[in-house]
């Protein structure tokens, strides 16, 4: 089905806020993994995303 | 009766029976709906009749008829975008899309189907017409006979061997066997794949089969097939768990993943290998000159 925006990150949920920087995208921060699970789950599903992992601790939300 | 009369009888029939027989219905084949059903009966009863005639009408003859026939034959065309077009407006509320590869070898099957019934309801009548109507009905068994060989494509098993792949995650990237699926963010998610997961490998047997299995289109029509039979886990907003075909870049094979709703390997294997291979994708290297020197 088409959701219309695609392959652009719609947001990014991390616990060190240091990793990212710039604009045009919601950055949420986390006091712990579990909440970035948690909000990622979220944001995913309301989203009609799918999380990522980058590996650094930054989660980010993307719809494909 | 007269003699035209028994042969556009038997003309009819050999045509419509020849119809009723391709139209097979599975979960593979498109219509599924009775109404469906009626509208593909009716075209070919027409298309039956329009062959039925043409024999009769040419050894009157009747010239102005025949070249009527072959107007009303354009009509047949019509079908196809017919195909396409319902099933291109359904493929916009599906979950899992059958891809426009597969739709397109959707609709020229339909169309292809009509002339088959032309030719099995006229090489029928012209038998009955010209001999006696005993023997087209040998004619006509031998037509249906012929059509369903002519409509029979090759299938994925015969060009391509259906292997189990191992699920694994390198940190967060999804791999079946070698090959790369995607990154998936979740630890729940990621249990939940190792729980649930399958993997498949296709190693296709030949260049022409690499191919076909390089195309997008191929690589869909498999997994609509698959998630079909089996289902899938992925719904409207999660579609984390949708199943993906991949390939390994440098050896040229297919990893497939899916989470479904009846997880049975043997099963899955069995679908993929009867999965048909798609007219527009199929790979046609080793016909070239080059392509046959390159593959050595």
């Amino acid at each position: 089905m088409d959701k219309g925006f695609k392959g652009g990150i719609l947001a990014i949920v991390t616990m060190d806020k240091d990793k990212v920087t710039g604009g045009g995208c919601p950055v949420f921060l986390a006091v712990d993994q579990k909440e970035q699970e948690k909000l990622g789950l979220f944001l995913a599903r309301i989203l009609d995303g799918i999380v990522h992992d980058l590996e650094n601790g930054v989660y980010f939300i993307c719809r494909h | 009766m007269e003699r035209y009369a028994v042969a556009i009888v038997v003309g009819i029939a050999a045509g419509f029976l020849d119809r009723l027989i391709m139209l097979r219905s599975d979960y593979r084949f498109y219509p599924t709906y009775p109404h469906g059903y009626l509208t593909h009966l009716a075209l070919g009863f027409i298309a039956a009749g329009l062959g039925a005639v043409a024999i009769p009408a040419i050894a009157k003859p009747d010239y102005v008829a025949v070249t009527f026939l072959a107007l009303a034959a354009q009509q047949f065309r019509e079908i196809r975008n017919m195909e396409r077009e319902t099933l291109s407006k359904l493929e916009e509320s599906k979950l899992i899309p059958r891809g426009p590869d597969y739709i397109e070898g959707i609709a020229r099957v339909f169309e292809a189907r009509n002339y088959l019934v032309i030719l099995t309801a006229m090489a029928s009548s012209a038998v009955a017409y010209w001999w006696r109507w005993e023997y087209a009905i040998i004619a006509a068994f031998l037509c249906i006979v012929f059509s369903t060989k002519l409509m029979g494509g090759s299938y994925i098993g015969e060009i391509a061997q259906v292997e189990k792949g191992e699920i694994s995650f390198d940190a967060s990237i999804l791999k079946v066997n070698d090959v790369i699926i995607m990154n998936v963010g979740l630890t729940e998610t990621r249990k939940k794949i190792m729980r649930e997961g399958m993997g498949i490998i296709i190693k296709p047997r030949d260049d022409n089969a690499r191919l076909t299995l390089d195309a997008p289109g191929q690589r869909m029509a498999i997994i609509h097939d698959v998630v079909s039979i089996l289902g899938s886990k992925v719904d409207v907003s999660e579609t984390e768990l949708r199943p993906l075909a991949r390939k390994q870049v440098d050896k040229g094979y297919l990893a497939l993943f899916l989470v479904a709703n009846e997880p049975d390997l043997e099963y899955l294997m069995e679908i993929i290998k009867r999965v048909p291979v798609i007219e527009s994708t199929r790979g046609t290297t080793l016909k070239s000159f080059f392509g046959r020197k390159a593959a050595d």
